[in-house]
């Protein structure tokens, strides 16, 4: 602030100028709001701090004198106004009372002057506009521009020229200047390189177009074609013929052919070249393991029984299921030792199925009112069984509303509506179901003894009341032979008798009414009894077995429909409706308590009253010297019958009669079971007591079996049966007295048949059956040689003692005498011969 | 002609043979002791088997030739020499 400085550089000054605090060349004035408004200053309005100068003029405050004479302010001033040079004055607004009073008035232009510079020179910087310096003339500088205009500037480059020219003419005569007319050819102007434009890139249309473009037509033209050909063969003609033959060529070429045809011709007519020798002779052998690494022995398979029911049990009979696969039945019995202590009806006699797909459960049970001593499901349906039961009654099942259940169990078959009911139901599948049985004989018509073997008889024919074989019009197994140690064999009907009751049976829930018909009131077709040969009483039968009763007609065959016959509608035909059959082998093998082996026929016969009674047999041996286990025909020879007892077994040849024709050595341990194999003829299968199992080969050895297969079991063996599921599976089912079944696997070597066996076998029984014949020639030859001795002893010493004889006649009585006593002495010579024959 | 007629009788003294035919390079048959049909028959048919033959065995190797064809069927056996002009066909029943 420019006052400011004065004011410090006064202040020093001014406390020394008490009096005065203000320069020489102002005034304070004090201006009233009046005198303010008058000139336009008023405080804060008009005049400001920032703007405190007011230039007021002379003429306004001489003015202002005349009008406010006394009352104008600047009264004070009013001499220095009017000495004043100037115009105008300077009122300043002192806002801030600098000098005393709020305005002070400059009274020397120098000092307004200096007042306003001083004021005035800090201003510019904020208020005014940069001022732009005067324009100084610069001396001119050259750009260029002078060249062009030089350039472009006419200049006479030369003087002008002048011409003089002097015409020599007359003077005075009038000149007239004219152009003259001359050719201007044009100079063309040079095309300027630089003007000109290159063009570089110009736009053109193109159009695509296909190289290959197919189209088609169509003519009228046919493309021939042969429809058919007929040829004839060129032939040469007979003399082109000759003419060939007799040229050199053709003797060249016979030449040259014939050692080549001759060869092959003769190589041809030598041997077979294209028969492999070797490998016909493998054929036959392909079969055979040569690795050995198959076993050579019964492998066990699967081992069955079922820890709820098998509990303390014996097995006394099994059989296969005939069309399923894996299924086995065993019959459980209690155990002998047990019968006197057991309480009455204490335990369930039952049948078991067992299948290959879970050997510790029993798939189905059948229930028996007793325990089962044999059963046999039937041939023609093979849900049908028949059983025999300890106390003498026949027993009949149906289990056709559960072989879905068994076949579920099947390996390969898809698995049956059952079983996902029985996934459903997790604990119906503990409860293995149980079959009731269907009817039961009447109790009084029954067996008195244990039923002990039973048997379908096949389809071929079936058997009147009367006992006459006839011809079974449906060829369906319907009739049962039973026969139990009361010493009676029984022939059953399972279908409606004839003379059908009407009595209504009551059916118990559950069980299958198939058999409703013979429920309790069950009656043998008639019965055959043994009566023994030589003294009086009967034999008692345990087991037996038919003949072979194939016929040899086709219906035996056509027999084995598939329908499966409804016992329910089916009737006991009448039995002057059916012709009688008489190529029907009606005989049988039995075996009995004592060991007997009898063979008798079961036709019943008339005596003298008219009565129908069996006859007697026709043959009897007694070789096992105790129980009878087996009778089997053998499934290949239709008339070789294996049987085993206890200490031996035999095989007997019908037709033979005098004993078996092969009989083993006596046993040191009991033989318990036996069976034929299924596959191989020469093949038995021998169970004994100790669990062992022995397999006689008979084209081997008679006198030991081939194979002996000890510990197959703990316990005596009961039963055994053999089983070809397949071609390549053959199984043995083997029970035990503990109650466990154990299938045994065959292997390859005991099942396919070696080569021409039953030839073979056949042959061995041949040669038996000679040596049998010949042995019991020996023995008859020795007892009449015997007896002959005997006799002439007596009548010799007969004459001697009543007649004198002559010289010659005592001759003659002496040689005979010597004859006989050495023929009774076996000296004779004639006699030596036969008995070492 | 001997010639012929002396090869023709020593071939047709070896066992089982049924029938000889000479055939010419064109499938004609020259000589034969069939009757015509047959002969015919054979020959066109053979000749054609013969030339697929020769060709075959000639692609594999330039330098090899056919020397004999065996045709063994279920009843007889044809034997076929051939040569540079004709062949000779031989149809023999095998004695086993």
């Amino acid at each position: 602030m420019p006052r400011k400085k004065p004011k410090s550089a006064k202040s020093s000054a001014g406390s020394k100028q008490k009096v005065k605090g203000h320069p020489d060349d102002i005034v304070p004035m004090v201006l009233t709001s009046a005198t303010q408004e008058l000139f336009g200053c008023r405080a804060d309005e008009d005049v400001t701090g920032e703007s405190p100068y007011k230039l007021l003029k002379k003429d306004d405050i001489i003015q202002d004198f005349k009008t406010r004479a006394k009352a104008s302010d600047f009264r004070p001033v009013k001499q220095i106004v009017l000495d004043y040079p100037e115009d105008e004055l300077l009122l300043v607004f002192d806002r801030d009372l600098i000098y005393g009073q709020s305005f002070y008035l400059v009274l020397t232009p120098e000092a307004k002057k200096r007042i306003l510079n001083v004021v005035q020179s800090p201003e510019p910087e904020t208020s005014e506009v940069i001022k732009t310096p005067e324009p100084k003339p610069e001396p001119n500088s050259s750009l260029g521009s002078e060249q062009e205009i030089d350039e472009e500037s006419v200049k006479e480059t030369r003087e002008k020229l002048c011409f003089k020219f002097r015409l020599r003419r007359k003077s005075g005569t009038l000149v007239c200047f004219s152009d003259s007319v001359t050719q201007v050819t044009g100079i063309p102007s040079d095309p300027d390189r630089r003007l000109g434009i290159t063009l570089l890139q110009r736009d053109c249309g193109t159009q695509a177009v296909s190289r290959l473009q197919s189209s088609t037509t169509q003519t009228q033209w046919t493309l021939p074609k042969n429809m058919s050909t007929q040829y004839t063969p060129r032939e040469l003609s007979s003399e082109e013929q000759d003419n060939i033959l007799q040229s050199d060529s053709m003797k060249d070429f016979c030449k040259s052919v014939t050692p080549r045809m001759l060869y092959a011709l003769q190589q041809e007519g030598i041997m077979d070249v294209f028969f492999d020798d070797w490998k016909a002779l493998g054929t036959a052998a392909k079969d055979v393991d040569w690795s050995g690494k198959d076993f050579k022995g019964l492998k066990l398979y699967k081992a069955f029984s079922d820890q709820d029911y098998t509990k303390d049990k014996d097995i006394s009979s099994v059989n296969w299921h005939p069309t399923l696969y894996g299924v086995i039945a065993v019959a459980l019995t209690a155990k002998r030792q047990e019968q006197e202590s057991t309480t009455f009806g204490a335990q369930d006699s039952l049948i078991l199925f067992y299948s290959f797909s879970d050997p510790s459960n029993a798939q189905l049970l059948l229930e028996c009112p007793d325990d089962i001593y044999a059963f046999e499901f039937c041939p023609s349906d093979p849900n049908i069984i028949v059983g025999g039961c300890k106390n003498g009654k026949v027993v009949l099942w149906d289990i056709s509303a559960h072989v879905a259940h068994l076949q579920g169990t099947q390996p390969v078959k898809k698995v049956s509506v059952n079983t996902d009911t029985y996934d459903l139901y997790p604990k119906k599948e503990n409860k293995t179901p149980a079959v009731p049985y269907c009817a039961v004989s009447a109790i009084e018509s029954s067996h008195k003894a244990p039923i002990t073997d039973v048997h379908w008889l096949p389809p071929t024919f079936e058997v009147t009341k009367t006992g006459l074989p006839v011809e079974n019009k449906y060829n369906i197994s319907a009739q049962v032979v039973t026969c139990s140690p009361d010493c009676a064999l029984m022939f059953w009907d399972v279908r409606v008798p004839h003379r059908k009751q009407n009595v209504e049976q009551r059916t118990l829930d559950g069980v299958p009414d198939t058999f409703k018909h013979l429920d309790h009131t069950w009656k043998p077709l008639f019965r055959v009894s043994l009566p023994k040969i030589d003294t009086s009483g009967v034999y008692a039968p345990l087991k037996f077995s038919l003949a072979n009763t194939a016929r040899t007609t086709e219906a035996a065959d056509d027999g084995s429909s598939k329908v499966v016959p409804d016992f329910r509608q089916l009737r006991v035909p009448s039995a002057k409706t059916l012709t009688a059959l008489e190529d029907v082998n009606t005989k049988l093998f039995i075996g009995t308590e004592s060991g007997e082996m009898i063979y008798t026929d079961w036709k019943l016969v008339k005596d003298d009253a008219g009565r129908l009674h069996s006859a007697k047999p026709l043959h009897c041996f007694s070789i096992h010297h105790w129980l009878v286990n087996t009778v089997q025909l053998s499934p290949f020879f239709k008339d070789i019958v294996l049987t085993t007892g206890f200490w031996n077994f035999a095989i007997w040849k019908e037709g033979v009669t005098d004993g078996p024709i092969i009989k083993s050595p006596r046993f040191e341990k009991w033989c318990t079971a036996g069976c034929w194999s299924l596959s191989r003829p020469a093949i038995f299968f021998i169970g004994k007591e100790d669990g062992s199992i022995e397999v006689w080969n008979l084209l081997e050895n008679t006198n030991e079996p081939a194979q002996v297969h000890t510990l197959v079991t703990n316990a005596e063996i009961t039963c055994i049966k053999p089983w070809t599921a397949s071609p390549k599976q053959h199984f043995l089912a083997v029970t035990d007295a503990l109650g466990m079944l154990h299938v045994l696997e065959i292997p390859k070597a005991l099942c396919v048949p070696s080569w021409n066996e039953s030839l073979r076998v056949k042959k061995v029984f041949e040669s038996a059956e000679e040596r049998l014949k010949d042995l019991v020639r020996c023995m008859e030859l020795l007892k009449n040689e015997q007896k002959e001795a005997e006799e002439p002893k007596k009548k010799a010493e007969a004459d001697e003692l009543f007649k004198p004889l002559t010289s010659e006649e005592e001759h003659n009585n002496h040689l005979k005498l010597e004859e006989s006593i050495l023929r009774g002495l076996g000296l004779w010579p004639s006699t030596a011969n036969t008995q070492d024959a | 002609m001997a010639e012929v007629e002396e090869t023709l009788k020593r071939i047709q003294g070896q066992n089982g043979v049924q029938g000889i035919i000479i055939v010419n390079s064109e499938g004609i048959p020259v000589k034969t002791t069939l009757d015509n049909p047959s002969t015919v028959q054979y020959a066109g048919l053979i000749h054609q088997l013969v030339m697929k033959a020769r060709s075959t065995i000639r692609d594999i190797d330039p330098q090899n030739d056919l020397t004999f064809l065996r045709i063994r069927s279920k009843k007889n056996e044809i034997m076929i020499a051939p040569d540079k002009d004709y062949f000779l066909i031989v149809i023999q029943n095998p004695s086993d």
